[in-house]
């Protein structure tokens, strides 16, 4: 059964999609590993550290793909989801380190001997446990964006002012977790982690594995957000982008469907985030600025909205950029580059990279008789440019 | 709307010493005949050790000389030297080389000396209140209103039953109600430190306790433990006085909110125009604050290199230059980029936020990522004192300086035929329109008048905030809660907002700590969004879901 809506709606795109991100889940490490550094085809660990970073902005992004695209829900605030599934990594990576830290304290983490802290908070308790630091990671994000949403959709906050007090939110967090008494490690966070699962998170095989991780989480994520949109639920969520009031007029609960996604929204930013955290190796309130989160936003906008694979496009190219532009002499210059991929994505290209392209190639097909005209209900749905605003209300 | 910002004379707080100083040169014509007779007691000050000098005050402070003060002073100070050649003493300052010399008694110069050839004559904390006591004597009865005050006051604070006898003979003669209050408060403060009757000293306290502050809790806490009659009166006074300072407390805590409330209405009042109004979100409001911020340095930095008379009106020529700066940055940012977006808000948001960028980082590249270093004219230093309340001039003309803007947006709106234009396009566009009002002119106005208040506050900000390309972000959000909280499209609800946030920021402060306080506030303004999703004060009707 779950099989089934799993595979519903897997068209050439959706395989081709899936097909690739496992191929780099394999081959990668595979050409790290196994062939020496004098091969043209050898991928240098800091490349690998690097794509698995992308991959782990990629579910980022495609999480809040799947909100802002396909339920006009437009989070300033993702980058909070992400933050707090990395810190619940962290965390038991900060467990794991046991007396091989500075102080050698087996319970402890340095930073709070250093506080002279004589026991450990309850909100670190059964960290040491993979299994339960695995459920918090899915659990902390989710349960905050349930919390959130369920009292912003039910009063119908909606719009820019959602944007806002999600902004404020993270904000919020970011606020909170830079105090050194909130329990996590205050402006430094958490970081000198050890080993994860027993292995060394420094050895090349440990960091092939999270980036093999990253790739097939993200081919998760990617099928997942494919049949949630492709489903009747999805379909809902499509028509409250474009007309909340009539969806909730023709008997629908808006708030429910809205909550649901958003919810499990967060949840993938959250794995997104404890994917990140050991392939960089810190975490830090740094990652609530509200500043990246709406970097975030504007991965999905490039790659483009309404559409799953373009945050996925958007959000590697937009930072394979960063890379390249801040490593170089011309980083003094990349704050204009973003500055105005902001503001051309918006002006020029409101359906993104993958929406326009997709647009010529319907064109073409469209020109060309020859092919069979057969409508193709799997394929990507036609993007749209956010939710339809009344005709009166635009200019 | 700058009128109300000219130039006021400060009185610096070392009253005291500066009357010192005007007294020792008033000398010559106030005391000449006696001049002769002091020489060998300011001699005898410098002739021997600890106790000689000791017993040279008592008998300088027993003439009652004027001029006694001044030297007294100096020689608290620790400026009265003993030239070794004849002992002669001298009020000496370091020179070049050595010390120039100065005649205590008629305030003449009296040539230079080498280092060598004088030595200072030393004061030990005894000593210090010999002079203190001596100074005060002579102090209280002077004919200068301003000395007896701060005499007094200087007896309050360090006053001993030496001090009653004294203090009665002033309180006999003195005729300003004011200072004989003071000297009353300052007695009872002598009393409680005497071994006078139980009676005097619970008459004392009752005295105090109507004076109240801080220093006096001080003076009365000791006693409250003891037993016996004083005990007890001392404990009623200190919880008297304590209940008293909490009120004082939370009005400093008032202020304090309405000076912080007044920082985010300078910071909100531009984006309620430009969110409220026009219904645009505009992210790179923060850097129209910069900006304006910016150009008050530019200001400076120029004044200071070709007109430094004219400083103190660095603010003053700012003002207008940083509206200018920022409201034409403002109207190209709305004919480049926000008039192709109206009515998709989302988009608006990502687009100006790529414009904050871009203007933070041309700052940068321009003025360097470091803090700059803003000056305040003279009018803007300095504090008073209100009550128990000490209130800073830069707060307090930042707080008229907003409310000023904040009256002169209303009249705008309200009475000016752009301000009109401005609310009919507002209510309905197409209507306007029709009327013929060039709808796109009035935006474009709309969005300069909104980032030109940013910069003018970005101007007032620069006095109490580090100026750097960052100075923005730090604004953004709390402007945007304000605007929000307050309601949109409604300026009244951005005043009330402003100041409610303010001011319930800083009663939780010393609760929750700052950090903690804000993070409430903030969680306050979400829930409260979710009760009232369109603000305190909501606009009602159609406009609504436009």
């Amino acid at each position: 059964m779950i099989g089934h809506s799993l595979t519903r709606g897997l068209d050439r795109t959706a395989l081709l999609v899936i097909f690739l991100l496992l191929a780099v889940a394999v081959l990668v490490p595979l050409f790290n590993l196994y062939l020496p550094p004098s091969s043209p085809l050898h991928v240098p660990s800091y490349v690998v550290a690097l794509i698995g970073k992308y991959l782990t902005y990629a579910l980022l992004a495609l999480s809040v793909g799947l909100i802002w695209g396909y339920c006009g829900i437009l989070s300033l605030g993702h980058g909070a989801f992400f933050a707090l599934g990395g810190y619940a990594m962290g965390m038991y990576l900060m467990r794991q380190i046991g007396t091989r830290g500075v102080y050698g304290n087996p319970v402890l983490p340095d930073f709070m001997v250093f506080l002279n802290w004589q026991e450990l908070p309850v909100a670190w308790w059964g960290f040491q446990y993979f299994p339960y630091a695995m459920l918090m990671i899915v659990l902390v994000p989710g349960l905050l964006a349930f919390v959130f949403g369920w009292f912003a959709f039910r009063s119908r906050v909606t719009g820019v002012y959602l944007s806002i007090i999600t902004q404020a939110m993270t904000y919020a967090l970011l606020l909170a977790f830079f105090r050194n008494n909130f329990g996590f490690g205050g402006n430094n966070g958490l970081t000198d982690f050890k080993d994860i699962l027993g292995f060394n998170i420094q050895a090349p095989e440990t960091r092939a594995a999270l980036f093999a991780a990253s790739a097939v989480a993200l081919a998760l994520g990617y099928l997942i957000c494919r049949s949630i949109v492709y489903s009747r639920f999805g379909k809902v969520l499509v028509a409250i982008r474009d007309a909340e009031s009539r969806t909730r007029f023709l008997g629908y609960r808006v708030e429910n469907y809205k909550l649901v996604v958003w919810t499990l929204s967060a949840c993938m930013a959250g794995v997104a985030g404890a994917l990140y955290v050991p392939q960089v190796g810190i975490i830090n309130p740094g990652e609530f600025e509200p500043a990246n989160s709406i970097e975030t936003v504007v991965w999905v906008a490039v790659g483009g909205r309404g559409t799953l694979v373009g945050p996925i496009i958007g959000a590697v190219l937009v930072n394979f950029a960063k890379t390249w532009f801040t490593t170089g002499a011309l980083a003094p210059y990349w704050l204009f580059m973003l500055g105005g991929l902001f503001i051309a994505v918006t002006l020029f290209l409101p359906k993104g990279i993958v929406g326009t392209l997709a647009g010529l190639l319907r064109r073409e097909r469209r020109a060309s008789p020859s092919e069979a005209e057969a409508p193709t209900p799997n394929s990507e749905p036609p993007p749209s440019g956010g939710p339809v605003v009344n005709p009166s209300a635009a200019e | 709307m700058r009128r109300g910002l000219r130039w006021r004379p400060h009185i610096p707080a070392s009253l005291r010493t500066a009357l010192a100083i005007l007294l020792l040169l008033f000398i010559p014509s106030a005391g000449m005949t006696q001049t002769a007779d002091l020489r060998p007691l300011v001699n005898a000050l410098g002739a021997g050790g600890y106790n000689e000098t000791d017993a040279a005050i008592q008998e300088l402070a027993r003439t009652g000389d004027p001029a006694v003060a001044g030297i007294l002073e100096a020689l608290g100070a620790g400026n009265l030297y003993t030239r070794k050649s004849d002992g002669e003493v001298f009020i000496a300052s370091r020179a070049s080389g050595g010390f120039a010399l100065t005649d205590p008694l008629t305030g003449a110069s009296a040539g230079e000396a080498a280092s060598g050839a004088v030595e200072r004559i030393r004061v030990n904390n005894r000593l210090r209140r010999t002079i203190r006591t001596a100074y005060g004597a002579l102090t209280l009865l002077s004919p200068d209103a301003g000395m007896r005050r701060a005499a007094t006051q200087s007896i309050f604070q360090s006053g001993d039953a030496d001090s009653i006898p004294l203090l009665d003979e002033a309180i006999a003669a003195e005729k300003d109600g004011s200072i004989l209050r003071l000297m009353r408060e300052a007695r009872a403060a002598a009393v409680l430190k005497s071994d006078l009757s139980d009676a005097d000293k619970v008459e004392a306290i009752r005295t105090l306790s109507a004076r109240g502050g801080r220093e006096t809790l001080a003076l009365i806490a000791p006693l409250a433990g003891a037993g016996g009659e004083v005990g007890a009166a001392a404990t009623t006074a200190v919880s008297t006085i304590e209940s008293n300072l909490a009120l004082w407390d939370a009005g400093q805590n008032v202020w304090y909110g309405i000076s912080l409330g007044s920082v985010l209405l300078l910071a909100a009042i531009g984006l309620a125009i430009t969110f409220g109004v026009m219904g645009v979100i505009n992210m790179a409001h923060g850097e129209m604050v910069m900006l304006g911020a910016y150009t008050t340095f530019v200001v400076q930095e120029l004044i200071r290199a070709h007109a430094p008379w004219l400083f103190d009106w660095s603010l003053t020529i700012a003002v207008p230059l940083a509206f200018l700066v920022a409201a034409l940055v403002g109207m190209a940012i709305e004919r480049g980029v926000i008039q192709f977006l109206y009515g998709r808000p989302l988009e608006t948001l990502l687009a100006t936020w790529g414009i904050s960028l871009i203007l933070q980082q041309t700052v940068r590249t321009i003025f360097g990522p470091t803090n700059r270093q803003i000056g305040s004219p003279s009018w803007m230093s300095g504090s008073f004192e209100l009550g128990q309340l000490t209130i800073t001039y830069s707060r307090l003309w930042i707080v008229v300086f907003a409310l000023a803007v904040f009256l002169l947006l209303i009249l705008i709106l309200r009475f000016t035929a752009f301000g009109l234009q401005m609310r009919a396009v507002t209510q309905n566009r197409p209507m306007a329109s029709a009327m013929g009002i060039r709808t796109p002119w009035v935006d474009a106005l709309t969005f300069g008048l909104g980032s030109g208040i940013a910069g003018i506050a970005g101007v007032a900000l620069s006095q109490i905030d580090n100026v750097s390309p960052n100075l923005g972000q730090a604004y953004i959000i709390d402007s945007f809660m304000v605007v929000v909280f307050g309601g949109v499209g409604n300026l009244w609800g951005t005043l009330v907002g402003a100041l409610t946030l303010g001011i319930a920021n800083k009663f939780l402060e010393p609760y929750a700590g700052a950090v903690v306080g804000k993070i409430l506030v903030l969680v306050f303004i979400i829930l409260f969004i979710q009760k009232r999703p369109r603000g305190l004060f909501a606009l009602k009707g159609r406009a609504v879901e436009a």
